[in-house]
């Protein structure tokens, strides 16, 4: 998929969970709701660009969140 | 009274009373005890005596003015009306007596001296209240002669596509007026002139022209020819029925089919109907001739290629070609390219088995339906904070709802039904706030109606006003803190109330993006959580937008914080678009879980499906709709089977999905009509309507209700010899399918799916065909401690245990206006059509609305040189349109707004690819787009004029495939 799309999509989810005071939480519950939502192929792509780029263009709780929680 | 049974098809005169209260009095010697409150007339009916009637109907408060009901009471004088006279204790009435046989004698003659004798040409020749009673009555001769004035000749109105008004016939009992007033809530009629000159009237000229919506109440309570369906006219009276229940929106009515052998002569709302109590609007009661529609195609096709004309096949050659395409595709590019698509049109069974076939058969969850496109975010917003992903609530407790909050519905156009019951709660007194940027008619338009607040909010600004909303309630120290602490999980609550008592949340911080006064903000929110029982109603206004999912989850901290949840009159309704949107996501059609709204990944679940279903299972979730065909178009998802959902249509975006199909090498559309999907299709597998299958319908209270078979499928096909095959209810094709791609499903009848069902979901346990032809309809959860379904959920206590509240920041869509784009286009729907309008455009639907508009302000159509009725053009960032202009101020300076019901509009050709955070749900209330006046259609439109007749003429013109030009 367009990685753009995807990138904006991620950084949606961590819209929704920028206003939680505990970060550490939030960005389990961000990168939790990827592995529940994004089928494979999906994941596997953010987590790529996430390595090869960077992240770039993922707000940072996003790409924190894809780092230390997405399941491949 | 729950000793007292009512039969349905006794009519009790008048309505029943609430009191626990019993009486007991004596009719005719015949002892009865009954609630206190009711009617004489209702008593006897109770001790089954019938007394003569003809303005009374138990669907009606009494009127008391046709004087055949008169009684004699022992101890009392005169001859008092049994319909308006209460029934008291000890009374002695006698309904049977020479002097009232003589003065309802009299009045039948009075009445017929002024009624066209032609019983037996007449349409109602032996279902005819009026020819009843002169039979009662024993009225033997009219002495008085026709040739005095008299109403004879009076002219017939037929404005109405669907149904006949001839004043010769009406005997001005008001039933209709009344009907119209208690049971509609329209007051479109009225008895118009006096004494000789009462005549029943709608509007200055006719019915069409009046403020008539069709629902077809005053048809139904006529006890004359006066009013008649045009169909009873044309085949004469049904000679069976059966009961069965509504294709079209979420308020999911029950209907009485009445059949002529397999035709359908009309259909009539059922009086124990659970969700509509006898009452229909113009789509349930009248639009159903588009299942005999000439458009409807019967038999199988399939084609190599989408510029290809359609070859006519056997099913088998059809169901061959499927299986082996996607087998092939399955081989070459990996289940991954493979999907499903289900839709709110199918049946529960329909759904099951096509995830089902999905799962099962490829090992992947790419299964999705069309709530993605809707519902998806209450779906997702109720199962994270309320534990379930269901409305808490049943329509009837509107009835106990002091407050009713109605937050982007429109339920007088969508959910026509539960909006009279809505309707009739506010007369009583309810209070009303809506947040809708659009004035809808609850504003102001509805007869004795009007809103205590409209907050006209902008598009996409929900999330604001419910921050707002909450800082009022948080800060005014409105919140039910006993609730709270019982009931929910009081930490989340903590962080919740932190972040709404913030400045930045107020209604005056926010009253910028909002365009709302703060004040108004603050007296709506006071008024909902101090005013009594509240409830709110929400529909995909609140649904289809980038922070859909984070107002439904608002929307439920609201509810608790101010504990208005879990008793009759409050809760979290959410009004489903169409009939079973319920269901179909119960059912186990979205790609992240089971039925039962089991996640995929949850290890026990996934086991108790592999053992069932003899496979291994994916605990990946699968992609959604948006997601494949994303993949389509870079050429990584190659075959779709789509049952019953038109994606080109409905879907955002047009252009993107159009391209996305176009690089599919195996599109299987199974549906009634070659809908716009199915013009990229290769494979066409004709689906059964309504009224040829049995199945289940899930509705917005999650009552699961029949749907019966009425007549064989229609959609036979054609043998190798040219003969007709039997037809196929919708889930035998789809089995037959999956049979084909090696992985047999063995049913004999849809009631056997339902059994495999509740055999592996929990909510659904005690769920059967049988135990439906015996309770009518059940509300899941239906389980060993709620064996006759649960009508209100969360009592006492939360489905996931504690409520839970989460933090909900505004954060503005990225769908801006600026000067290119500067108004904002949001869409809605209409009464007299539905959805894409496949059904309704097929039917007489069309008189009311022949064409989508686009609804512009005033202030805006004057900027831009727009007069009434122009042709305008619709630009956004996604593509461009052109519709005729509607100038009204209902829409707000800034906003336009459209409807989708007509593929040629092009609505979706505009709406852009922006979704729901959680749920991919599209964006289709916030376009930003330019308007402007323009002479010719759009490129789009004259594009899909020429690819459409193409298409059309491909599939008109198929023939049956001979063996040198077969393509399997």
């Amino acid at each position: 998929m367009d990685i753009q799309r995807l990138i904006s999509m991620a950084n949606q989810i961590g819209d929704f969970y920028e206003s939680y005071p505990d970060k550490s939480h939030a960005e389990q519950d961000i990168a939790g709701h990827l592995n529940k939502f994004w089928a494979l192929p999906m994941r596997q792509q953010i987590a790529k660009h996430v390595q090869t780029q960077n992240g770039e263009g993922l707000h940072v709780q996003v790409k924190r969140a894809i780092q230390a929680h997405l399941q491949l | 009274m729950d000793d007292i049974k009512y039969d349905k098809n006794i009519d009790y005169g008048t309505p029943t009373s609430k009191s626990t209260k019993q009486v007991t009095l004596t009719v005719d010697d015949r002892q009865v005890t009954v609630p206190d409150g009711v009617s004489i007339m209702h008593a006897a009916a109770l001790a089954g005596v019938m007394v003569p009637k003809l303005c009374a109907t138990d669907s009606l408060e009494p009127f008391g003015s046709c004087r055949l009901c008169l009684v004699e009471i022992e101890g009392r004088r005169g001859y008092p009306a049994s319909c308006t006279t209460p029934v008291a204790e000890g009374l002695k009435v006698h309904t049977q007596t020479p002097k009232l046989a003589d003065i309802r004698r009299g009045t039948m003659e009075l009445y017929i001296s002024d009624h066209p004798l032609d019983c037996l040409t007449c349409a109602t020749n032996g279902d005819c209240e009026l020819q009843d009673m002169a039979g009662a009555v024993g009225l033997r001769e009219v002495r008085y002669g026709y040739e005095g004035e008299n109403h004879l000749s009076a002219i017939k109105d037929e404005s109405n596509p669907y149904f006949t008004f001839d004043p010769s016939k009406c005997i001005v009992c008001s039933r209709c007026v009344r009907a119209c007033e208690e049971t509609q809530g329209t007051f479109a009629l009225t008895i118009s002139g006096r004494g000789f000159d009462s005549k029943v009237s709608a509007g200055i000229t006719d019915f069409m022209d009046s403020e008539c919506v069709s629902c077809g109440a005053c048809v139904q309570a006529c006890p004359t020819a006066t009013l008649i369906e045009k169909t009873v006219i044309a085949a004469g009276t049904p000679e069976h029925s059966v009961t069965t229940t509504c294709a079209y929106c979420g308020v999911g009515c029950s209907f009485d089919a009445e059949m002529k052998g397999e035709e359908v002569v009309r259909m009539t709302p059922s009086k124990h109907g659970g969700a509509n109590h006898g009452h229909s609007c113009v789509k349930g009661r009248f639009a159903w001739g588009y299942a005999t529609h000439k458009d409807r195609i019967t038999t199988p096709m399939i084609r190599k290629n989408i510029k290809d004309p359609w070859q006519q096949v056997t099913w088998d050659e059809a169901i061959s070609y499927a299986a082996s395409e996607l087998i092939r595709i399955n081989q070459q590019y990996g289940k991954d390219a493979i999907g499903g698509i289900t839709s709110s049109r199918c049946t529960n069974e329909e759904v099951y088995v096509t995830q089902k076939l999905i799962r099962a058969v490829f090992g992947v969850n790419n299964v999705d339906t069309c709530a993605r496109v809707c519902h998806s975010p209450t779906g997702y917003g109720l199962k994270q904070t309320l534990g379930e992903s269901a409305g808490t609530q049943t329509f009837d407790s509107v009835m106990e709802s002091d407050v009713i909050f109605v937050m982007g519905a429109n339920p007088t156009d969508g959910h026509p039904v539960f909006a009279s019951q809505m309707k009739r709660r506010l007369r009583e007194g309810a209070k009303l706030i809506i947040a809708d940027p659009r004035e809808i008619d609850l504003v102001a338009n509805s007869p004795h109606i009007r809103a205590d607040y409209h907050l006209k909010l902008r598009p996409g600004t929900n999330v604001a006003l419910i921050s707002a909303l909450s800082h009022v309630i948080v800060t005014e120290g409105l919140v039910k803190e006993d609730f709270v602490k019982a009931r929910c999980e009081w930490d989340s609550f903590v962080e919740w109330r932190d972040f709404v008592a913030k400045p930045e949340n107020s209604p005056e911080s926010l009253a910028n993006d909002l365009g709302i006064n703060p004040e108004l903000i603050r007296a709506a929110a006071r008024l909902y959580a101090t005013g009594g029982n509240a409830a709110i109603y929400y529909g995909l206004g609140v649904t289809e937008h980038s922070q859909g999912s984070t107002t439904v989850m608002g929307i439920a901290n609201l509810a608790m914080a101010t504990g208005n949840v879990g008793r009759e009159g409050v809760g979290v309704n959410p009004l489903r678009g169409q009939n079973n949107v319920q269901g179909s996501c119960d059912m186990g059609s979205m790609p992240h879980e089971f039925p039962g709204y089991r996640h995929v990944s949850d290890d026990a679940t996934r086991a108790l499906f592999e053992a069932a279903w003899g496979k291994p299972l994916s605990k990946e979730p699968g992609l959604r709709i948006p997601n494949m065909l994303d993949q389509a178009s870079e050429g990584s998802f190659k075959a779709l089977y789509c049952v019953g959902e038109d994606i080109v249509q409905s879907d955002p975006n047009t252009q993107h999905v159009t391209h996305a199909l176009e690089q599919m090498e195996c599109v299987i559309v199974q549906d009634l009509f070659l809908n716009e999907t199915a013009m990229f299709a290769h494979v066409f597998f004709p689906g059964a309507s309504f009224l040829e299958k049995s199945g289940t319908f899930t509705n917005a209270e999650r009552r699961i209700s029949p749907v019966r078979r009425v007549m064989a499928p229609k959609n036979s096909g054609l043998d190798a010899n040219g003969k007709k095959e039997d037809g196929m209810e919708d889930w035998q094709v789809t089995a037959r399918l999956s049979a084909a791609l090696g992985y047999p499903m063995e049913y004999n009848h849809a009631s056997e799916i339902m059994d495999e069902i509740a055999a592996l979901t929990p909510t659904f346990k005690g769920v059967s065909f049988k135990k439906l032809d015996e309770l009518g309809s059940i509300q899941w959860p239906c389980d060993d401690e709620n064996p006759a379904g649960t009508p209100i959920m969360h009592i006492d206590e939360f489905v996931r245990g504690k409520g839970k509240f989460f933090i909900t920041q505004y954060v503005p869509t990225t769908e801006k206006v600026n000067a290119k784009f500067p108004l904002i286009l949001t869409t809605g729907r209409i009464l007299s059509q539905y959805n894409v309008g496949a059904q309704t455009r097929r039917t007489q639907n069309t008189a009311w609305h022949p064409e989508d508009t686009l609804e512009i302000h005033p202030h805006d159509a004057e900027e831009r040189g727009i007069k009434e009725g122009d042709w305008v053009g619709i630009a956004s960032r996604a593509g461009e349109t052109v519709l005729r202009a509607k100038i009204t101020p209902r829409v707000q300076v800034g906003v336009v707004y459209t409807t989708f019901h007509h593929p040629e509009s092009g609505a979706n050709v505009i709406t852009t690819e922006n979704s729901d955070w959680a749920t991919n749900c599209p964006e289709y209330k916030v376009t930003a787009v330019q308007v402007s006046r323009v002479s010719q259609l759009s490129d789009w439109q004259k594009h899909y004029k020429t690819f459409s007749e193409a298409q059309i003429a491909y599939a008109q013109r198929a023939t049956r495939a001979n063996e040198s030009t077969k393509v399997a």
